[in-house]
């Protein structure tokens, strides 16, 4: 399941769903990632976040798929925000349920790696002075190219 | 333009602000590629200058990643953004 949206999400939520995936599941690991200051600017305030409709939905279909293929994966859940979130939001939840904890941590922070460097989301921070959009970070590439 | 000849053009986020555009359509020419396509907006100079290499532009062709020399044909969608940052 993958939802590209505006509003709030609820983990709880989103863990209850995980957990109806069957009596094989052994295992959930789930991230929350939160809009914070990236330390590229002072005083930023929050973040609007722009994506590729369409393409975003196809290149996370395929990574769950990728990530199915080489592990255990009964079930992922995607979601991320788009638009104005100030700091502190929520902005991205991974949930992945597997047989064992092995699978359901890797499954989960692979998709989450990879959905950083391949899915066309762009944010911009907003600060008091104005608004600049954040560059990709090369040790974001670095931990997404560390699992091929 | 007959409809059913053309390129559809797409900017996002930095690229899109810069350019001052989201999107607009061409008329597809054969063997025209992708990096064909990024030369020839270059030209047009200004903010457009930057579609030079001078900046990293990452390109989709109909909403999947792509390199440079992906040839284009009538009724494709490309898109040129800069590097992606969510998560």
């Amino acid at each position: 399941m993958i939802d590209i949206q505006q509003q709030d999400f609820d983990p709880a939520e989103q863990y209850r769903a995980l957990r109806e995936s069957g009596s094989g599941t052994g295992a959930i690991a789930t991230f929350t990632g939160l809009v914070r200051d990236s330390g590229d600017m002072q005083g930023v305030t929050g973040l609007f976040l722009e994506h590729y409709p369409g393409m975003t939905e196809q290149v996370i279909e395929g990574l769950i798929g990728k990530a199915s293929e080489r592990w255990d994966v009964r079930q992922a859940r995607v979601i991320h925000r788009v638009g104005y979130l100030p700091l502190g939001e929520q902005i991205v939840f991974v949930g992945v349920c597997s047989a064992h904890r092995g699978d359901a941590f890797a499954a989960c922070e692979f998709i989450m790696d990879a959905l950083k460097t391949s899915a066309p989301f762009w944010k911009k921070e907003i600060t008091g002075e104005g608004e600049h959009w954040v560059e990709q970070k090369a040790s974001d590439l670095d931990r997404s190219q560390g699992w091929s | 333009m007959a409809t059913d000849n053309i390129i559809t053009v797409k900017f996002f986020a930095r690229l899109r602000e810069e350019l001052g555009t989201d999107s607009f359509s061409i008329e597809a020419n054969p063997g025209l590629t992708a990096a064909d396509l990024l030369q020839s907006l270059a030209k047009k100079g200004g903010a457009w200058a930057q579609l030079d290499g001078a900046q990293p532009v990452m390109i989709a062709v109909n909403q999947e990643m792509t390199k440079p020399d992906k040839a284009l044909h009538p009724g494709d969608e490309v898109a040129f953004f800069p590097p992606v940052t969510g998560g």
